[in-house]
This record gives structure tokens, C-alpha cells and sequence, in this order.
């Protein structure tokens, strides 16, 4: 598509430094729309599923099967009031959305969609993964802060203290894949899992991986930095219209990406027979959307301190264990190899 | 050709100009209505009491300073899990005795209770 784009412009006497930033230019807005349409399809399955384990009908007025739900609400979001409390840190709460969601927004660049289809080829793809879904974090404080308000600051900084803890096993739950593959460029890390997918060679990385996933997705059974009961709507409580809907699209986009990920490293990401790759990779990525929504509808939210607890005295001991472990099979495996001949 | 850095950083500024296109949409939508009930900060109907920007628990300091450590650890095993299968052994038996500090800092802050939340 590039070469299309780019002998396009040819005809019309455009090239160089131009030309290449137009065909970057489109990419973009089409990567903006993959993003949209998938977010809303996202938004859409998770509310017909939270029906269907609550023995609801969920939304099934606007269009086939209430598909068109999350677009009407998008139209009402933009049409909101954004309201400014007058306390608030005018910079700060201003800011916190827009950082929110270009943090989720970058991360795509990195993530192969099918065969040869990567926006960036990245030779260090999983660490710009690992180090723009952090940047989160510091949106989600700065939306606490910046609100002064007691819920939200009190949701800000659980979220923070959630999502720094479950960064760690998150990451270590990486290495196994990493120490497997040798690379960081996640293209890379799909083709060693030709013949094998790593979720067979790392099944309880794959575990720790879903574990911490959630809990950086804030998702129940970790969702308490927005935890309705106590805490109204966490972090976000006092944005309205457009800048709530950023956060809301950044949520999703980051469980899509997040689903993207774990298909990459664990499940074979795009490979599979038969199909074209792009097919396989939409399968996967679903499946694991759904694996966490069927997690998040049946578990109950566990306590603070217990969460806490799973994080530091279970899941980053174990994966240190992984890592270790992995490396001894890997060094091991020849000499084993061996006396089995 | 544009480098692989200067993608990422046009993708940044476009992610910049779409928000800020949006929030200009909106606010051409919307209405715009004050008043000073709707500007005040939410508390379940009450009028707030008292500062939200407090001094607030240490613990969230305390969970955020054993982050530190552990991402800091982290950057350094990323460089050495990619070449792990160049490496010999040397740089295994290395790195495992790095995860044992580790994980020796992590016991002694386990035993001074600096993961309990309270």
C-alpha cells in the first residue's frame, strides 16, 4: 500500500520528505480508525456479555443486536458539557485525558496485526510496548490530583499503587518469552513461535501474564481504584463529555492492546494454517477479549490489602522463579537432548 | 525515508492534534451553561468539608519505592534475556546471582513489614 500511495503521488509531482509523511499521515488516520471501530465493537461485546451473565438482554435497540449502542454514545459524549469545577488545577485536569489516551494510542504502533503488516518495525518493540503503557499511570495520578476531589484523588492513587505493583510481574512474566525468542521486536518473537506457541514452553508466565493484566486493565476482580461503591467513578469522577470519553476510549483501547500482546507473545500472534493471517490474529485477539470479560462478570473484586499481598508475596516470587527456571531448561536442554539420544 | 523514531513522534503530535480537534468539536457542540452549583466539586450532594490535597499515606510512598528497585532491575535484565543464547554460562550464573539479591531485598522488606497494607 505504501508503494500505491507513494507512486500516487509521483503523478502528482510529489516526493521526498512530503510524500513519505503523507503515506505516514494516512496510516495513522486509518490506525485511528481501526482503533474507533474496535473500541466500539470492544464496548459493545462487553455489554451484551455483562447481559448475558446477568440474565439481561443488554443493548439490543439501535441497529442488529444494539451494534450500534457505543456510536450513539459516542455522538452523546461529544455533545456533553465538559464541565470545569472551579477547584480543580485547570492545567493538570485538562492534560490528564489527552496524555491518557495518546499513551494508549502509541502503543499500536508497535504491534504486528498480520503478516508483514507493522506500522513501526521496532527492534525494541516489547520495551516501547512496556515503557508507553506505563506513561498511563502518570495521567491517571495527574486526573486524581488534578480533580480535587476526595474520590478522585483517593482513586488516582489506588490505581497508581495497583498498576506500579502489577507492573513487575506483568514485565517478568515477559522474560520467559524474551530469554525464548532473543529479540524484542515483537514481529521477531511471533516467527520463533512458528512451530511451537510459547504459552506451551510458558504456561505460568502466561498465567501471571493474564493476572497482572487485569489488574493493570482495572478490571474486576481488580477493579477497586474504581470500585462504585466506595469510590463513585474513581479517578474519572469529575469529568464529563469529551474528556471522560477519553478515558473511556484509552481504557479500551488498552484492553485491546493489552489482548493484542498477549496473543503476540504467548499465543502465536498472527500465525496459523490455512487462513490468511489477519483472520487468525482478529480469532486470537477476540478470544482473549473474551477470556477476560468472562473474568471480570463471574469474579467478585478482592480487598486492597489482599491484593496487595497476591502481587508481592505470590506473583513476583514466582515469576523470578520462571525466569531462573527458564533459563536453567534452556541451558539444559542440549545435555538433555543428548542423553536422551 | 522518515526513521522508525520519527513515525512513533508523527503518530505523538497527530494523537495530540485529534484530542484537540475532538475537544474543540465538543466544545462547538455542547452547551455551555454555568452555574455555581454544577461547578462545585462532587460529593454525593453535600458542599465538601474540609482540604482533598492532605498528606496522604505512606504506604503508597513505601509501594512506590519498591517499584523503583524492581523496574530499575528490570531495564537491566531486558539487554540480557534478548542475548541470553549468545551468552555462556558466566552470564547466567551472573544474573542469578542478581535475581538473588533481589530477591533478598525483597525478603528483608517482606520481614520489616513494608509490604503489609494496613
Amino acid at each position: 500500500m505504501t508503494k500505491f500511495l507513494l507512486e500516487t503521488m509521483a503523478n502528482f509531482a510529489i516526493t521526498g520528505f512530503f510524500a513519505d509523511l503523507i503515506v505516514v499521515l494516512v496510516y495513522f488516520v486509518l490506525l485511528l480508525l481501526f482503533i474507533i471501530i474496535n473500541v466500539m465493537l470492544v464496548v459493545w461485546v462487553e455489554r451484551r456479555v455483562c447481559a448475558f451473565y446477568q440474565e439481561r438482554l443488554g443493548p439490543n435497540r439501535v441497529g442488529p443486536f444494539g451494534i450500534l449502542q457505543s456510536v450513539v454514545d459516542a455522538v452523546k459524549l461529544i455533545s456533553k458539557e465538559i464541565i470545569y469545577p472551579k477547584n480543580v488545577d485547570k492545567w493538570v485536569y485538562f492534560l490528564a485525558p489527552i496524555i491518557c489516551f495518546i499513551s494508549a494510542l502509541l502503543l499500536y504502533t508497535v504491534l504486528p496485526f498480520g503478516k508483514g503488516l507493522v506500522l513501526v518495525k521496532l527492534n525494541v518493540g516489547l520495551l516501547f510496548f512496556v515503557a508507553f503503557s506505563s506513561t498511563t499511570t502518570i495521567s491517571i495520578l495527574m486526573a486524581g490530583w488534578g480533580s480535587n476531589n476526595k474520590y478522585s484523588l483517593l482513586g488516582g492513587m489506588r490505581t497508581v499503587a495497583q498498576m506500579i505493583s502489577y507492573e513487575i510481574p506483568l514485565l517478568l512474566s515477559m522474560f520467559g518469552v524474551i530469554m525464548l525468542a532473543g529479540s524484542l521486536n515483537l514481529q521477531d518473537i511471533v516467527n520463533a513461535q512458528e512451530h511451537r506457541w510459547f504459552i506451551n514452553l510458558q504456561p505460568l508466565a502466561f498465567i501471571i501474564f493474564i493476572i497482572a493484566s487485569i489488574a493493570e486493565l482495572n478490571r474486576a476482580p481488580f477493579d477497586l481504584p474504581e470500585a462504585e461503591q466506595e469510590l463513585v467513578a474513581g479517578y474519572h469522577t469529575e469529568y464529563s463529555g469529551m474528556q471522560f470519553a477519553f478515558f473511556y476510549l484509552a481504557e479500551y483501547a488498552n484492553l485491546f492492546s493489552l489482548s493484542i500482546l498477549c496473543t503476540t507473545i504467548f499465543l502465536g500472534g498472527y500465525l496459523g494454517p490455512f487462513f490468511p493471517s489477519w483472520i487468525w490474529f482478529t480469532v486470537k485477539v477476540y478470544g482473549v477479549i473474551l477470556l477476560y470479560m468472562w473474568i471480570r462478570w463471574t469474579l467478585p473484586r478482592i480487598r486492597m490489602d489482599k491484593m496487595m499481598k497476591l502481587n508481592w508475596k505470590f506473583l513476583i516470587p514466582l515469576s523470578l522463579l520462571n525466569i531462573v527456571g527458564t533459563g536453567v531448561a534452556i541451558k539444559a536442554w542440549p545435555y538433555i537432548q543428548q542423553l536422551v539420544r | 525515508m522518515i526513521n522508525e523514531y520519527g513515525i512513533i513522534g508523527i503518530f505523538l503530535l497527530g494523537g495530540i492534534a485529534f484530542t484537540l480537534v475532538c475537544l474543540v468539536l465538543s466544545w462547538l457542540l455542547s452547551p455551555h451553561k454555568r452555574s455555581v452549583v454544577k461547578e462545585s466539586t462532587y460529593e454525593c450532594g453535600l458542599e465538601t468539608s474540609g482540604v482533598t490535597w492532605v498528606q496522604f499515606k505512606i504506604q503508597y510512598f513505601l509501594y512506590a519505592l519498591v517499584f523503583v528497585a524492581f523496574d530499575v532491575e528490570t531495564v537491566f535484565l531486558f539487554p540480557w534475556a534478548v542475548a541470553f543464547n549468545c551468552l555462556g554460562m558466566f552470564a547466567f550464573a551472573e544474573m542469578l546471582v542478581f535475581v538473588v539479591i533481589l530477591v533478598l531485598g525483597l525478603w528483608y522488606m517482606w520481614k520489616e513489614g513494608a509490604l503489609e497494607w494496613n
